[in-house]
């Protein structure tokens, strides 16, 4: 779906994945490097670091693959 | 729906570090966002009210379900799953996806070919204006005081989690839902909804993942749900674990209802009013870009909606088998009345829709907290999104181009369209300080809704497939099943004792009063379409078609392959449905 301009709806669901994930596994990264003291931790493995990076990777695919060049790139093989 | 006034002056569950601020800010960036680039994708009514009628069927299904979810769907759902058991994922399975299916398969054709904007726009041109008339005053102004109740339960969510202002919370929710709807029109609600259910996803499901895997798998939270409810005395604890076992007589299990109430009121009658003529949802699949498109929107969402418990109702059990208080004892939610009286918030109780956030709590730390409390937030404007589009829809077209000025133009119902988007928030928000004000508004405005969904679905299932009913008979049956609705409830309300003819048991509780109370008025005006039908002339056949099976031309799909065919996907859709209602029988 596009809007009418060059960017997918898939690319602002990529960018919102993307930011998530740096800031979530770079919360969880800033974790251990300070050896917190959160009870949470030893319940949730370590999941900042783990779904953050799988939001990040998939924010990632989804900007490259939704980009604005790509899509212009599409749209003109289509015409 | 949720207890609000049980959630008032709770001291905050949870402390948020900086980078969930942060998570949260760029949310709301992002939603404004995406209204601003969409603006100039709104200048024709086609663009403003129906996203142009171009969305893919994964965009049109996405929000189809999105506009559903809103927080309080799933704090509230969370919290019945706590106090009821797996009984509340009903309400996910029975209470929706045959609804889903059917709407998908039967009546979306007549909504698609017909082009109307609307559900009360169906109705004038099956039954005439009388009918646009009741059906699209009622929905108008239901929704909107729907959205202000919302709203209202929501910033007291957010004052109970994170103590934050509740007219803070108010305002800046609605104020940036308005903005992205009054400019980009249901084009950005659009967006926004499918760009909310994966904020939804991302922020909900790390608590069933984590919850499991402390519990031991299901079999695990099985066993525990079993002794913590034994220890306490719970009659038939086994009933919170089995969907169906346990319905064979009201008082086998938690929520004092039997089969008959599930099946025939909940998913025969209620859940098929809401899914199939609910114009919150249904206006997004009417936004998909052709019928095969429009067929496989709600398919997909149905799709979702199956998993939906994974998120709410598992999160809902684990609170009965996990939580503790600081002192390792088992944690017990109350009722909100309880646990926010003064004696209650002297002990610390916690109310039942506080189970969600309870366990977003003991699971995430910084950084999955904001995205969990971003969820909450996403749940609630796209729902608060949804109900104000469709309010903007409605009153445009249905009320203001019918009844007040019916030579409008195209531009001026855009215009229209824009200035009832602010409106609906306009008031919503009175609503919301409304409720705030005395809380009993809230139980009479759910019930006002409840009157006439169940209803408008038989007007509107007569309307498609039976073509000898009569403009008179659509209106006559459509008041008569509202009325005598209205008429039930407050019979319940004076005589206590009523429940025992209307609901079949003194047991029944408010859920099961609610099913087969709509079950009666749906009845009701079937019964009353059908008499006052024959008693009237009949619209000739070639004003009806395109609006009624048997003289609609609904064309056929054989030049796609078999995936590409809806019917393909809801077979396996309700295979899987059969198969969840199995394994927890």
């Amino acid at each position: 779906m596009k809007s009418g301009g060059s960017l997918s709806i898939w690319f602002f669901i990529g960018l919102s994945l993307l930011v998530n994930g740096i800031l979530i596994t770079g919360a969880g990264v800033w974790e251990i490097a300070t050896h917190a003291d959160n009870p949470v931790l030893s319940l949730n493995h370590h999941a900042n670091i783990w779904w953050g990076g799988l939001l990040l990777v998939l924010g990632a695919v989804y900007c490259s693959r939704f980009s604005p060049a790509r899509e212009r790139a599409r749209n003109a093989g289509n015409r | 729906m949720t207890h609000v006034p049980a959630l008032l002056a709770a001291s905050t569950l949870v402390h948020l570090a900086p980078v969930d601020f942060a998570i949260i800010v760029f949310y709301f960036l992002l939603v404004l966002a995406i209204g601003l680039y969409l603006k100039g994708r709104a200048n024709t009514g086609e663009d403003f009210f129906m996203a142009g009628r171009e969305m893919t069927a994964w965009v049109a299904g996405l929000a189809f379900l999105s506009a559903n979810l809103g927080s309080l769907e799933l704090m509230g759902w969370a919290g019945n799953a706590y106090k009821y058991g797996i009984l509340a994922a009903h309400w996910y399975w029975i209470g929706a996806i045959p609804a889903m299916l059917f709407l998908a398969l039967v009546m979306i054709p007549f909504y698609h070919i017909c082009r109307t904007h609307s559900v009360p726009g169906y109705l004038k041109l099956r039954f005439g204006e009388s009918s646009r008339a009741l059906s699209a005053i009622c929905f108008a102004f239901m929704t909107v005081l729907m959205s202000g109740i919302n709203m209202y339960a929501m910033a007291v969510v957010m004052r109970v989690v994170l103590g934050w202002d509740i007219h803070f919370s108010i305002w800046v929710s609605s104020i940036t839902v308005a903005v992205y709807v009054a400019l980009g029109g249901l084009r950005s609600a659009i967006f926004n909804e499918v760009l909310q259910f994966f904020l939804i996803w991302a922020g909900a499901l790390l608590i069933p993942i984590l919850g499991l895997m402390e519990a031991g798998g299901w079999s695990g939270l099985k066993a525990r749900i079993l002794q913590n409810l034994t220890e306490q005395h719970v009659a038939n604890p086994g009933a919170y674990t089995h969907l169906w076992s346990t319905l064979g007589d009201f008082g086998n299990n938690p929520m004092g209802i039997n089969w008959v109430g599930i099946v025939f009121g909940l998913g025969a009658v209620i859940s098929m009013g809401y899914w199939t003529t609910d114009f919150l949802v249904v206006q997004r699949v009417l936004s998909a870009k052709d019928l095969r498109s429009a067929k496989l929107a709600p398919i997909i969402g149905a799709a979702f909606k199956m998993m939906v418990p994974f998120i709410v109702i598992l999160p809902g059990l684990l609170g009965l088998a996990l939580l503790r208080d600081p002192s390792g004892h088992l944690l017990r939610l109350v009722p909100g009345d309880l646990a926010w009286s003064d004696a209650g918030r002297a002990q610390g109780l916690h109310g039942y829709d506080e189970v969600l956030p309870l366990m977003l709590a003991r699971y995430c730390g910084p950084g999955l907290l904001g995205l969990g409390i971003t969820a909450l937030i996403a749940g609630f404007m796209s729902g608060m999104a949804g109900n104000v589009s469709a309010f903007a829809t409605v009153w445009t077209y249905d009320i203001y181009g019918a009844l007040i000025n019916k030579h409008a133009l195209d531009e001026s119902k855009v215009k229209m369209g824009r200035w009832c988007t602010l409106l609906g928030v306009a008031v919503s928000i009175g609503t919301a300080y409304l409720v705030m004000q005395s809380h009993s508004i809230m139980d009479y405005v759910q019930a006002l809704f409840s009157f006439f969904i169940a209803p408008l679905f038989g007007t509107v299932l007569l309307g498609m497939l039976w073509k000898r009913a009569t403009p008179a008979g659509g209106f006559w049956g459509l008041l008569a099943g509202t009325m005598s609705s209205v008429g039930m409830w407050a019979w319940a309300k004076v005589d206590p004792g009523a429940v025992k003819y209307l609901a079949l048991s003194l047991k029944a509780q408010d859920q099961a009063q609610n099913m087969f109370r709509a079950l009666w008025c749906w009845l009701i005006c079937v019964v009353v379409t059908i008499v006052v039908s024959f008693l009237t002339k009949p619209k000739p056949d070639a004003e009806l078609t395109g609006l009624v099976y048997g003289l609609t031309t609904i064309s056929h799909e054989e030049q796609v392959s078999v995936f590409q065919r809806p019917v393909f996907w809801a077979v396996i859709v309700g295979t899987v449905f059969v198969i969840l209602q199995i394994i927890f029988w």
